[in-house]
């Protein structure tokens, strides 16, 4: 291969890496906002764990020992 | 004894507050003996000429760096998390007699490592690479206190009662897994006495790389330091006080998330802005300028995610000192990684590099964003550790002016030292001749080297204000009730 046909390659490679890299981004945003949406997670509830977080307060998600036990 | 309420144990985070407050000073001490050394040449032997080799800019210019990042910013690093950590995964350290043993021995290995650096550093051994000055034995010495710190931060995530991470905690790991990334590869070096077969010094080394991939690797960690030193753990801390401190949730959690991983992809690949005009491929400073630009938009996602999380609750700028810190942090957060793109731009840059514009922006962001940020977490962790109120309202708000007049003194006098002398190296005659000689220069900025001593002189002022209110606080503040430090800090007048 020579060096022509190389900076062809990086170029490709350059522009299709960046362009995935822009999918899985906004890919990532959609998920966020979609399951939030959907009922799936409530993330904006994570941010009480800093208000809440007196060693008596309950968590906000608490660790099951079910959890463990399903997977 | 047995039947006391499980409560968290902050012994650690003191002893961590303790040395982020004492190396503070003394780093920011030797930053402004530096500064003076700059405006007028003779404070270089102000010990006179028999300790002049300990006072002379060059064998204190690593110790203020080393002092300000792997004292201050670290041991403020470590004490927040020995806070920050317990409370958001709501697990005492009193609860594991094993991860309060690897907490203490963090502390100690430590401060021996503190001793070890500065007495090296003193005596002037170093392996001259800039921020990575410390020879071999010291660099083995860090890696084990790194993953102790490691060790602690996995044992506590691992009996959390918690089940999710909250984003503060990321930080943290990032900070972790980052520097020591960086750290490892930077310092890959060869001690000379053993390979040579007992040639030179037993504790020097040469860098196993050389030429423009040591300078490659260097600035990848140079840059990257400021990302998972002065940046990442940073943001873990104003994730967690700012909200805590005004009592207000997060403004966009799911913005924190998306900022978070924007941060740790695009960062990575801004070191090579460093190398400008320099040896190093084109394509990879071309690669450092554009990732530098992109990095505005997860800096600017965590900055305005803190500033929006005030929203209707800017009354509280005005009444609280310890919101007005934090305000201003990330305001110069902002200011910061809106100046450090620009500086990219190669255009710009073939002015900027080696000028004391960077100087400026290296401070506006350490001096407004990390060490604010840093004394706001240990002022709002002062009343819960020590159960007693800030000893004083009023002294937190002339630290506060005083240090912000510190800091505009020293970016404004650098961005005009910086831009004049950058316009003096490339002035030329009609002929192609260089206009100006390097002596020339150095008149013309004199009267902003002594402006920027005025202001690290301020700061520093501003040091000490902090140091007497902690140890005020610690030592004679009311006793305050548990209910008292739900949010807003109590805080005497």
């Amino acid at each position: 291969m020579n060096s022509a046909d190389i900076a062809t390659f990086q170029a490709y490679g350059y522009f299709f890496f960046t362009a995935f890299l822009v999918v899985v981004l906004y890919g990532y945003v959609y998920h966020l906002y979609s399951s939030q949406k959907k009922g799936t997670r409530d993330y904006e509830k994570y941010g009480n764990i800093a208000l809440h977080d007196e060693i008596t307060d309950p968590p906000v998600e608490e660790i099951s020992k079910n959890d463990e036990i399903k997977k | 004894m047995e039947n006391r309420p499980l409560e968290y144990d902050y012994t650690v985070a003191k002893m961590f507050m303790l040395t982020t407050v004492v190396l503070g000073i003394v780093g920011m001490l030797v930053g402004v003996i530096l500064a003076w050394e700059m405006a007028f040449p003779a404070v270089n032997t102000i010990a006179g000429q028999g300790l002049a080799e300990y006072t002379n800019f060059s064998r204190l210019r690593p110790l203020h760096t080393d002092a300000v990042i792997f004292g201050f910013t670290v041991s403020g690093i470590f004490a927040t998390w020995y806070y920050v950590g317990q409370r958001v995964l709501k697990v005492s350290m009193a609860e594991s007699k094993f991860l309060m043993f690897l907490g203490k021995l963090h502390f100690w290995l430590y401060l021996m490592l503190v001793v070890a650096v500065v007495g090296s550093l003193l005596l002037g051994i170093t392996t001259s690479k800039e921020y990575a000055e410390f020879e071999w034995p010291i660099d083995i010495a860090v890696v084990v206190v790194w993953v102790i710190w490691g060790l602690q931060i996995f044992g506590l995530i691992g009996i959390r009662r918690e089940k999710s991470l909250y984003i503060s905690i990321w930080y943290y790991i990032a900070t972790f897994l980052g520097i020591a990334m960086l750290y490892l590869f930077n310092n890959m070096e060869i001690p000379t006495y053993f390979a040579s077969g007992g040639i030179g010094s037993w504790y020097h080394s040469v860098s196993m790389y050389s030429g423009t991939n040591d300078a490659l690797v260097q600035w990848w960690y140079g840059h990257n330091a400021v990302a998972f030193g002065f940046t990442v753990p940073i943001v873990a801390m104003i994730y967690y006080f700012l909200p805590k401190e005004s009592g207000q949730a997060v403004y966009s959690y799911k913005l924190s998330l998306l900022a978070f991983w924007g941060l740790m992809f695009v960062y990575l690949w801004a070191g090579g802005h460093h190398l400008l005009f320099s040896t190093v491929p084109d394509w990879m400073q071309t690669m450092g300028s554009v990732f530098s630009v992109v990095l505005i938009l997860p800096s600017w996602g965590s900055a305005i995610n803190m500033l929006l999380t005030m929203k209707g609750e800017w009354q509280q700028v005005a009444s609280s000192p310890l919101i007005k810190f934090m305000v201003l942090a990330s305001t110069f957060y902002m200011f910061s990684t809106l100046e450090g793109p620009i500086q990219a731009i190669k255009s710009v840059n073939a002015l900027a590099h080696f000028t004391d514009w960077i100087v400026g922006h290296v401070h506006d962001g350490t001096l407004g964003w990390v060490a604010f940020m840093i004394m706001a977490s240990l002022f709002h962790m002062a009343p819960r550790v020590f159960k007693r109120e800030i000893y004083s309202k009023s002294l937190m708000n002339t630290q506060f002016w005083i240090q912000t007049l510190g800091v505009v003194l020293y970016f404004t006098s650098m961005w005009i030292a910086g831009i004049t002398q950058g316009m003096m190296w490339r002035a030329h005659d009609e002929f192609g001749n260089l206009a100006y000689s390097f002596i020339d220069t150095v008149s013309v900025l004199h009267p902003y080297f002594t402006i920027r001593a005025v202001g690290g002189t301020l700061y520093l002022v501003g040091m000490f204000l902090f140091a007497y209110n902690m140890y005020k606080t610690m030592t004679s503040g009311r006793r305050v009730e548990e209910s008292e430090l739900q949010n807003a800090s109590p805080m005497g007048a």
